[in-house]
């Protein structure tokens, strides 16, 4: 379908596009057999300008929103998840710097990782803070210039990749939700380490490790925003990202929809190519529509996000929940239209399959999300 | 440092056909790519500059839907862009391309090196660059698969050959034309696409090269194509089945008569 993007939309497609056919299409099996962490398409992402997609011209970026970095999303994910997983999550290491801190650390920071000369991540869960992130046990405390960070993070996308972290920490317990602070944390703070590498079902060349932080000392002027505003900034940002993770679910679904129809033309049974069986046709009927409706709420969603900053919690989550679950389906429906050749590792689609789990799981379940559109809804109807 | 990368424009070669009745390249409907040897010079060309500081100018003979190619030049980090067009170009062959080319390079004028793909896949000659450099009286060196080091006045290279390579070292200015063990082209960027939208193609005619009419086109041409025709298929191609003694009892059954016109012994 034509979604009439402007002519700059399309090259961030196009130049997305030819990324994913020429360099993440290609290589995809060997780095799900690997788990090697992409280091040379993310190179190319970054000479082609695509990090600074969301980040405003004044820091080095492109000056685009939520939708223009969807769009490239979008197609590095009909190539591989786990490729579109290590370039999202410097985003979203990026968004809280970008959306609570100050004019100082936007002029450090942003422009180094608008070019992609530096990787970012982004650091809430712990073993004890998963959905429920008032459980952070990490602490930060003022001694003299410098805070001392002491914890540990875990399950933390690009851990040991990135150079550039901001993590949550407890300042103040007694405070509650208010005693939360952002900080930004470099690979060469004394005090910072890496856990070991995580092995994982799927969007396995993505790296996830912990951040372990043993009297990790940073300057003071490291705070992002506020000191106790950390929760608000984490809530922000994950508003702010969301819609990045759903496109996921698109691109992959579109993907394995592509996969599933190729074949189902190929593939002769009974004397006919299986796709002119109903049987099979609908399987790709509903596959097709469920990875258009998909597409057009995250559209829908990303515009939103981008046109309205004080209400993005119930579109952005809307968005999550059904792109992922609908990626979940398709990727399944796929393997099942390939039958035997699809769970065969030969094919693309069982890794698909793998990696469509982790989209209902990571940057809030989907049950979380569900939550979240509930309240929402309840405030809304409260107000009018 | 001042480099020109030519390139051409050619058909697809995933898509390649004859006119059965013209005998030349089908052109319509076949999407044109530029020339992939080219796009390694291009690669180069912009490399150099990166490292060394300088501007790249990509300079192409050809018809107005040259434009797109050199647009797609300018999104892969060249600086300018000049299309050498006119009519009176139609039908040349390597001799007075070279010819067309130089005019357009001394219009230019200024340059330290000048980069071509080692050929270009439609037309296979391989000449353009060596003739080229003749024209222009500079040191050529062809099948570069590797620049050294440059230093103003000079330049280091590594020559490709069946059993290793040759160092060689010229003065500048000077032409290469490379293979593609080069490098490995670089997808072009947002920045590049949005400049290569907005760029001012230089477009010149033969006019404005001063170049003299004798020498262009089919009249400045040495070679003339008599014909260009598929050639036929020659040969069979059956497929023995069955168990493998049916199989070697049906190759001996074909190959016997043969044998025997050979005045080879059978039994």
């Amino acid at each position: 379908m034509d979604y009439f993007l402007s002519e700059e939309q399309q090259m961030i497609v196009d130049v997305a596009r030819q990324i994913t056919d020429e360099m993440i299409i290609p290589q995809r099996s060997e780095l799900d057999e690997t788990e090697d962490y992409p280091r040379d398409i993310l190179t190319a992402i970054a000479k082609a300008d695509l990090y600074g997609l969301y980040i405003p011209e004044e820091y080095g970026g492109l000056g685009g929103g939520c939708f223009e970095i969807v769009l490239a999303l979008e197609q590095f994910a009909r190539g591989c998840t786990g490729v579109a997983t290590a370039f999202a999550a410097s985003a979203l290491g990026a968004y809280p710097i970008l959306i609570s801190g100050s004019e100082e650390l936007k002029q450090k920071y942003m422009p180094l990782i608008a070019s992609g000369e530096k990787l970012s991540a982004f650091a809430l869960t712990e073993a004890n803070a998963g959905s429920d992130a008032s459980g952070i046990q990490t602490t930060a405390v003022l001694d003299g210039d410098e805070w001392v960070l002491n914890g540990t993070k875990q399950w933390i996308t690009n851990a040991g990749e990135a150079q550039i972290y901001t993590v949550i920490a407890i300042t103040d317990k007694s405070k509650g939700p208010r005693g939360a602070t952002m900080f930004v944390v470099e690979d060469t703070d004394p005090g910072f380490s890496y856990g070991v590498k995580e092995k994982k079902l799927g969007i396995r060349c993505s790296s996830t490790r912990e951040l372990i932080f043993k009297d990790c000392r940073i300057p003071k002027d490291r705070v992002i925003g506020r000191i106790g505003m950390g929760f608000i900034t984490v809530m922000k940002t994950l508003d702010q990202s969301r819609p990045g993770i759903a496109i996921l679910g698109v691109g992959l679904g579109q993907g394995a929809l592509d996969e599933a129809v190729t074949y189902a033309k190929q593939r002769v049974q009974f004397g006919k190519p299986i796709i002119s069986f109903q049987a099979v046709q609908h399987i790709l009927a509903d596959m097709a529509i469920q990875v258009e409706a998909g597409r057009a709420l995250v559209y829908s969603a990303a515009k939103h996000i981008d046109a309205h900053k004080n209400d993005m919690s119930k579109a952005s989550s809307m968005c999550k929940v059904f792109a992922t679950d609908m990626a979940m389906k398709v990727a399944t429906d796929a393997v099942q239209v390939l039958a035997g050749y699809g769970y065969m590792r030969e094919y693309p689609v069982e890794k698909m399959m793998r990696d469509a789990k982790i989209l209902q799981i990571y940057e809030g379940t989907n049950q979380i999300q569900r939550n979240v559109i509930g309240q929402e809804l309840n405030k809304e109807y409260t107000r009018s | 440092m001042k480099i020109i990368v030519c390139v051409k424009q050619v058909p697809d070669a995933k898509d390649v056909r004859l006119d059965p009745k013209t005998n030349t390249l089908a052109r319509d409907g076949v999407q044109s790519i530029m020339n992939p040897y080219d796009r390694h010079a291009l690669e180069e060309a912009v490399r150099l500059k990166e490292q060394h500081g300088g501007t790249v100018t990509v300079l192409s003979m050809g018809p107005p839907q040259a434009e797109d190619m050199l647009r797609e030049a300018v999104s892969c980090g060249a600086d300018e862009a000049v299309l050498v067009s006119d009519r009176a170009f139609a039908g040349a062959d390597t001799w007075a391309t070279t010819y067309t080319l130089s005019m357009a390079i001394k219009k230019i004028d200024d340059f330290d090196l000048i980069l071509c793909g080692k050929q270009a896949i439609d037309g296979d000659t391989a000449q353009v660059g060596p003739g080229l450099a003749e024209r222009l009286g500079i040191p050529f060196v062809a099948y570069v698969r590797k620049i050294n080091d440059c230093t103003g006045d000079t330049i280091r290279a590594e020559r490709l050959m069946d059993d290793g390579y040759d160092l060689v070292e010229v003065g500048l200015p000077a032409l290469f034309t490379v293979v593609k063990e080069i490098n490995e082209p670089r997808i072009p960027s947002l920045k590049g696409k949005m400049r290569a939208k907005k760029i001012d193609i230089t477009k010149l005619t033969a006019v404005d090269i001063e170049a003299d009419p004798e020498q262009l086109g089919l009249k400045g041409s040495t070679t003339q194509v008599v014909r260009v025709f598929s050639p036929e298929l020659r040969g069979e191609r059956a497929m023995l089945v069955g168990t493998p003694s049916e199989q070697v009892s049906q190759l001996y059954e074909k190959l016997s008569p043969l044998l025997s016109a050979l005045g080879a012994v059978t039994k």
